[in-house]
């Protein structure tokens, strides 16, 4: 359900990055809700990955900004934010997915601990507490609970990427940012991990933004969209709309190019 | 080469105050790993060329050293030390804590409790507590800048899940004045609590890695641990064969090669005194 | 008062990968539908029956006209709204049985169903669904499954508890009874005639004469609005 108040939870404005000459993106604007789900999509060099650092305040923007309300209800510039307030709001109050689990993990380090990481970095000091939130959090992603003292260095691509999301979700996010979340997975995997982003982003009324390039993705996953060229916002709106009445000449050749199941 | 060739205690006295200014620094922020240009010694690295460096750099004629390794007086590395000390500062020496105004010490706390005015020099392998956790030099010193430490108990509920219970046995991490996290140096758990509100000033030096550390006199030292899974300060559960205590730290002996062995106090010096008093009268070696 | 009032709607389509090809649907759409009734839209195939519907639920954008929808105590124009209050609208007061079923992959059809419901009470959902499908004559056994390998006639039926489940008051249904057999096809009518005794506007693309005789209080010819 989406809290259709008039608060944004997150704002852009003119969002431009410049790498040298190089133009990232430029000009990007939105809003989005709690609740509400949005997907970047775009093929290689759209831009749609430099525009999610600069969400989620990896990367300064060469002009523009980003403002975040935060849970007191004031927007703020993430710009104007110290490194250590940044730093937390990465830890509770978002949550980053890699495309590659391997970088959103400490893959030595077993699962129960990735997944409890966040809370102990929150302060939670009882060992049997913490582990008991791991194991419902493996619970929740469908991983078996007796994988939770293996390392995700022994678990399969799928489980990885689920742990993955658990572990950005233990400290309950409002917002979440996910890079190719199914990228490189296999296809009988990325349909079931789609169904759990998909179940707990509605449970958990988080707010998502999913850069992909694939645009069943995108139809499955979002309520919105925005679809990317040469680093400015070609076409944005709603996904089904967007997707079915394309009217942008990129997006008509976009959506042509999907081969029928 | 003779002994007139040697500045007192080896450094040149810009280095002694260069490595004496990051000292004031690391008192100044209890805990906290300050850099320091390390110097070359006349011992390889992983000898204690830290420890020697900030030993050096407070030396004064009319200091007493005592040196030990594991405890021990009398190993080798203790001598060489003391000796250098002897060659290149002429200080006086001695086996007694209690006497000793500057104790140089490689992974053991004295038995005997400090008092005031002494010093306890520490000689550090890996400085750095996260390091395993965490290799990047970058991402250690923003989390202890911006006090990170979840990792740190990441290392702990580790060893709960491996082992049932906090497995670390040395090197046991601590936090300092309610700040900074540090690693006591490769000591056993059970010297941890003599770190706590100690009336001497403990200075730790790692010469590979270039840092220095300190805890002031009478500063806050605990130990990290889960509510459910409290830190227990570990020894064997044994008697010294020589002069029977029962609280102090153990090492165990093999006396032969045909599996005998004994456990005797790590502490050399206070086993001696305990016997100077008359404890453990047994001269026989345990079975 | 209206549920739902079309108002001079049109719409066209501008082919850029044909150069440019520009083709005109439809202009000077007008119906309205009132709580309880049904609205059924008939004409030639391709004539912009469907289009009408996605237009009304949003699916399609409008190149002009309105839209009029009630939603609470609210009238809002959803070809007017932003993609925000379209999604609103949507989950408070339209439903949308399309042609085909489009599902998730790997998700049982009990829970294709049930998630409808927007999460609000997971055991109630099902439950609900559950009834529904039994309804729809969809076996027990075949609840649990994934409906991509059901027949056509399984999978519509699955897309019509799916849209026939929430209660809201606009219900858009395209062509609910093609891939039907006749015992259903009279299910489907009885579930229709149960929403407009419960007050639901329904508009309906309807190609069989005697499902459309059964529910259908209007007829709006869609040949009617064919642009130039």
């Amino acid at each position: 359900m989406i809290d259709t108040e008039d608060h944004p939870l997150l704002r852009a404005q003119a969002l431009t990055k410049w790498y040298g000459r190089q133009l990232g993106c430029r000009d990007i604007s939105f809003d989005l809700y709690p609740g509400e789900v949005m997907a970047v999509v775009g093929e290689s060099g759209s831009g749609k990955t430099t525009l999610l650092q600069l969400l989620s305040a990896q990367l300064a923007p060469t002009a523009g900004r980003v403002l975040y309300r935060m849970r007191d209800g004031i927007m703020r510039d993430l710009a104007s934010m110290g490194e250590a307030e940044r730093r937390f709001l990465f830890r509770t109050d978002w949550g980053y997915v890699h495309q590659e689990p391997a970088l959103g993990l400490r893959i030595a380090v077993s699962g129960g601990a990735n997944v409890g990481e966040r809370l102990m970095a929150v302060g939670w000091r009882h060992y049997g507490r913490i582990r008991g939130a791991a194991k419902d959090w493996f619970d929740r992603v469908e991983i078996a609970s007796d994988r939770i003292d293996d390392p995700p260095a022994t678990y399969s691509g799928g489980m990885r990427q689920r742990l993955q999301i658990a572990r950005n979700l233990v400290t309950n996010p409002r917002l979440v940012f996910m890079d190719e979340p199914t990228g490189g997975l296999d296809v009988s995997v990325q349909a079931r991990l789609l169904d759990l982003i998909r179940g707990l982003v509605g449970e958990l009324r988080l707010a998502a933004i999913i850069v992909t390039h694939d645009l069943a993705v995108a139809r499955m996953l979002s309520h919105r969209i925005i679809v990317m060229k040469d680093g400015a916002a070609v076409e944005s709106g709603l996904t089904d709309q967007v997707l079915e009445d394309p009217r942008e000449p990129y997006t008509q050749l976009l959506v042509s190019s999907i081969l029928p199941a | 080469m003779n002994e007139a060739a040697y500045n007192f205690a080896y450094l040149d006295e810009q280095t002694k105050r260069m490595i004496r200014r990051a000292i004031l620094k690391a008192i100044a922020v209890p805990g906290y790993q300050v850099p320091f240009a390390s110097r070359e010694m006349p011992m390889p690295y992983g000898w204690g060329t830290g420890g020697v460096q900030v030993t050096a750099s407070i030396l004064g004629p009319d200091d007493i050293l005592k040196v030990i390794d594991q405890g021990s007086d009398d190993t080798t590395n203790a001598v060489s030390i003391r000796k250098f000390f002897v060659k290149t500062a002429g200080v006086r020496t001695t086996t007694t804590t209690a006497d000793a105004t500057v104790i140089q010490t490689r992974h053991r706390i004295p038995e005997t409790a400090l008092h005031e005015g002494q010093i306890l020099v520490f000689q550090v392998p890996i400085p750095e507590p996260l390091r395993f956790l965490e290799p990047r030099e970058t991402e250690t010193r923003r989390m202890h800048a911006l006090q990170e430490y979840g990792l740190m108990h990441v290392k702990l509920y580790e060893d709960i899940s491996r082992h049932g219970e906090i497995a670390t046995s040395y090197a046991y991490p601590v936090k300092v004045d309610g700040r900074y996290v540090m690693d006591p140096s490769p000591t056993p758990k059970f010297d941890n609590p003599k770190m706590n509100d100690c009336p001497a000033l403990q200075l730790f030096g790692a010469g590979r890695e270039k840092r220095i550390y300190a805890i002031p006199p009478y500063t806050q030292v605990v130990s990290l641990d889960f509510e459910d899974h409290p830190f227990v300060p570990y020894r064997f559960n044994g008697t010294c064969a020589l002069c029977g205590a029962t609280d102090s730290y153990l090492d165990e002996v093999i006396t032969d090669d045909r599996g005998s062995r004994m456990f005797v106090c790590s502490d050399t010096d206070h086993c001696a005194m305990r016997r100077a008093r008359g404890h453990g009268l047994d001269p026989e070696p345990a079975r | 008062m209206y549920a739902l009032d079309v108002i001079n709607v049109r719409k066209s389509f501008t082919l850029h990968l044909q150069g440019g090809l520009h083709l005109p649907v439809v202009a000077g759409v007008s119906f309205a539908a009132r709580p309880g009734e049904c609205v059924a839209l008939v004409g030639p195939s391709g004539c912009g029956k469907s289009s009408i519907l996605k237009m009304i639920f949003g699916g399609y954008r409008c190149d002009g006209g309105r839209i009029l929808i009630r939603d609470g105590d609210r009238i809002a124009d959803i070809a007017a709204a932003s993609p925000r209050a379209i999604i609103g609208i949507r989950q408070r007061a339209m439903s949308y049985v399309s042609q085909f079923l489009r599902a998730v992959p790997r998700v049982a059809a009990i829970d294709v169903v049930a998630q409808a419901l927007d999460h609000a009470v997971p055991d109630q959902a099902r439950a609900s669904a559950a009834f529904l499908l039994r309804r729809l004559n969809i076996p027990e056994r075949l609840t649990t499954v994934p409906p991509a390998t059901f027949s056509g006639g399984e999978q519509q039926r699955v897309n019509i508890a799916r849209g026939f489940l929430p209660d809201r008051p606009v219900l858009l249904l395209d062509e609910p009874t093609a891939s039907l057999d006749s015992e259903n096809r009279d299910v489907v009518i009885d579930l229709i005639a149960e929403k407009k005794r419960r007050g639901v506007a329904v508009v309906a693309i309807i190609h069989d004469s005697k499902v459309r005789d059964a529910v259908a209080d209007q007829i709006v010819d869609v040949a009617s609005f064919a642009a130039a």
